[in-house]
């Protein structure tokens, strides 16, 4: 069940990323539409940040393409932006939460250009929205996991993109900070962007989502979400039937074949 | 080192002393401010390494050029330093090998070399007149003529380079994968603030030495994160700890010149660290200490004004003087301390010492019966809302009867509307209006 799209926001063409020549990701071929929120859900090690980061640019393809707005991602970098998982950064870093949410404005500002007053009022905006400006001058280091959250949302919304990629936005916050976000989210599909979250729950995707990406190493399901969150689909997703692409890739790994000639 | 001594020296008067201070103060700030960065991308071993690795550098520049030209030397230092670098990269991408076993064998292996060679090079007698063993230790008072200007030049570039970088440099020590997915080329970034790294070490070979350079590098940082949570305040502060050891260094070279500086500023610098590590606000443990005892004292006094409301509770009258031995009886406190505990309450008011006892001001039975009202209103929030036990809620309102502040009071009352009794069916305290 892989719904391609007609005049897709992304588009996959044949991705496949290894890590130390083990591949994660094989053959992905992936359209997405625009103007949705979008959920890739799958296992854990299933290789959904890994394909956020094929996406970005942030890891080296073995082979394939990436193009975002039919075009390749250099060129329309500051429509895009990306929201790592929270773990990924230290929280003892000697910054404020008005310092993070200002590092959104990096990108407009490109190099050598300081933040102006300007910025940081669309900074303190993107706060608000987050329903965390009173929390500006607080250190990072003293905020609860659902504070760093939202001070990452507010750091993406400060980008003023057209696409998100969010890295498990809703992992490790309260009921209350997700339904915030959620709403957030959907606020900002009407406005007509595209946000893709990587999620875990799939009591909620079906009311989160408008489009739902299954993966497990490989492409299973891509479509509208009542189309993809089958019990056969999700069994495939999450039953054991992969066994052989893992052991596969564990015999590349150790016999050092290269993943492409 | 007589108070003369220091006068002189302080009144910049002679000015082979004014270029020196000046030359050690600029280098020394210069390594601690790029040194920020390098802690802060908890890069720490890497300069260790790069500063070890350029001796090699610098005796074969040495050693080709037969001059000890700092143009050359520095040159020759910037080769092997990269060197090694790269070094511990491939070995890391390519191998099993981890970092920080590549870094330990390539220090030691490139700081081997360098040895060797200062020995074959003071073997042909050439190493007095060069000055080269001072590039172990480091000497600042040989920062003079064509050396000084070299490196402070090279001082300054640092300090206006991370300027220019300032937010490039933080992005991608926060959040490289963000740094990235704006566009920000994030290789070139890490290459110019490794090259920076290597340069800051560079400057210091001659005034400070490369054995201890890193810890120059690296220190001023660290003591300075104990002060502060905010990026350009540690970095103004690490550089005004580095210069300040710098400066220390140029005196010890002015008033004992056959001794070596190096180990001296690096001395001073971690004497800061460790001062820093126990004397800082919030994060330096003698503050934590000191914290944790005032808590401590808090609750042992709020502990006995609770148990004087329970006797009095028990008995119908709360301004009757207590015993010591009434009171351990109900509770056994450690003697010195609830005498200790007796006496700081009397001192504030809340107690009055009689011939009986001890006995409730009312402004002490106001707070006794507050913290009895706190702990059972804490056992019954617990049972109620938490659906904890009855019989497993006390130990846990022990500690929070004492931290419960007034909003939270209030909210807690409001939430449990009022209530009456505690889960144990005692009755809860409130004041009367
Ligand atoms: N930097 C890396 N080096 C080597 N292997 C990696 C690296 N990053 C991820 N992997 C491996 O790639 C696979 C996919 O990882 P990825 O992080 O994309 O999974 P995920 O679906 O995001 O998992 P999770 O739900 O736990 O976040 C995993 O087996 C992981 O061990
Ligand atoms: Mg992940």
């Amino acid at each position: 069940m892989i719904h391609q799209v007609e005049t897709p926001i992304v588009e996959l063409h044949d991705i496949t990323v290894s890590y130390h020549k083990k591949p994660v990701l094989w053959d992905i071929d992936l359209t997405l539409p625009s103007g949705s929120i979008i959920g890739i859900i799958g296992p854990n090690g299933a290789g959904k940040s890994t394909l956020l980061k094929a996406m970005m640019g942030l890891v080296e393809l073995s082979s394939g393409y990436v193009r975002i707005f039919d075009q390749d991602l250099d060129q329309v970098r500051s429509r895009v932006s990306y929201v790592p998982q929270k773990e990924s950064v230290d929280w003892d870093f000697p910054a404020s939460v008005l310092d993070v949410v200002l590092m959104g404005r990096y990108g407009k500002l490109g190099l050598f250009t300081r933040p102006r007053k300007a910025d940081k009022e669309v900074a303190m905006e993107c706060l608000r929205q987050v329903d965390m400006e009173n929390y500006a001058g607080r250190q990072i280091s003293q905020l609860s996991g659902g504070q760093q959250q939202r001070v990452f949302l507010a750091r993406a919304l400060a980008q003023e993109a057209d696409l998100y990629f969010m890295d498990e936005p809703f992992a490790g916050v309260d009921a209350a900070t997700e339904k915030a976000i959620i709403n957030l989210l959907k606020s900002m599909s009407k406005q007509g962007k595209t946000v893709v979250v990587v999620h875990h729950d799939l009591q909620s995707a079906l009311e989160y989502f408008d489009w739902a990406v299954l993966l497990n190493l490989r492409l299973i399901a891509s479509g509208p979400v009542n189309q993809v969150l089958t019990p056969e689909l999700l069994q495939e997703t999450y039953g054991g039937k992969l066994t052989l692409l893992a052991a596969v890739g564990d015999l590349l790994t150790k016999k050092e074949f290269p993943s492409r000639e | 080192m007589s108070m003369n001594n220091i006068l002189e020296f302080l009144s910049l008067t002679d000015p082979n002393v004014r270029y020196v201070v000046i030359g050690s103060i600029l280098l020394a700030a210069s390594s601690a401010i790029v040194g920020t960065f390098t802690l802060l991308k908890k890069k720490a071993l890497v300069g260790d390494a790069v500063a070890h690795s350029v001796l090699p550098g610098v005796c074969l520049a040495f050693m080709l050029s037969g001059v000890k030209n700092p143009v050359y030397l520095i040159i020759g230092a910037f080769i092997t330093g990269w060197i090694s670098l790269v070094l511990i990269d491939t070995i890391t991408a390519r191998s099993k090998i981890k970092e920080d076993t590549a870094i330990g064998l390539i220090l030691s292996v490139f700081f081997g070399i360098g040895i060797l060679m200062v020995t074959v090079i003071q073997k042909s007698g050439n190493a007095a007149q060069s000055g080269l063993d001072h590039f172990l230790f480091g000497q600042a008072a040989s920062l003079v003529g064509n050396d000084l200007v070299v490196f402070s030049g090279i001082a300054l570039i640092l300090m206006a380079a991370v300027w220019l970088f300032f937010k490039e440099f933080t992005v991608i020590a926060f959040d490289e994968n963000f740094a990235r997915s704006i566009g920000f080329p994030v290789r070139t970034l890490e290459l110019i603030l490794t090259t920076l790294t290597v340069l800051a070490v560079v400057t210091g070979i001659q005034a400070i030495g490369v054995v201890l350079m890193a810890a120059m590098l690296i220190t001023p940082a660290a003591a300075a994160r104990f002060w502060t949570d905010k990026l350009k305040v540690m970095i103004v502060l690490a550089a005004g700890l580095g210069a300040f050891s710098g400066l220390v260094g140029a005196y010890i070279s002015y008033v004992a010149p056959a001794m070596p500086t190096g180990p001296w500023i690096v001395m001073v610098v971690s004497i800061i660290a460790v001062l820093s590590f126990f004397l800082a606000p919030r994060k330096g443990i003698l503050f934590r200490l000191i914290t944790q005892r005032k808590f401590r004292k808090q609750m042992l006094e709020e502990n006995i004004l609770k148990l004087l409301y329970q006797l009095g509770e028990a008995q119908g009258s709360y301004y009757q003087p207590r015993t010591i031995e009434e009171i351990v009886a109900r509770r056994p406190f450690q003697m010195s301390r609830l005498k200790k505990g007796l006496r700081n309450l009397n001192r504030q008011g809340f107690l009055k010492s009689t011939e009986k006892g001890w006995a409730y001001t009312r402004a002490g039975k106001r707070k006794g019966q507050r913290v009895t009202k706190l702990h059972r209103l804490w056992e019954l929030y617990l049972t109620e809302y938490l659906r904890i036990a009855p019989d497993h809620v006390h130990e846990d309102a022990e500690t929070i009867e004492h931290i419960i502040t007034p909003e939270l009071e209030r909210r807690l009352e409001e939430k449990l509307r009022y209530p009456k009794l505690d889960p144990h069916q005692s009755e809860i305290p409130y004041p009367k209006l």
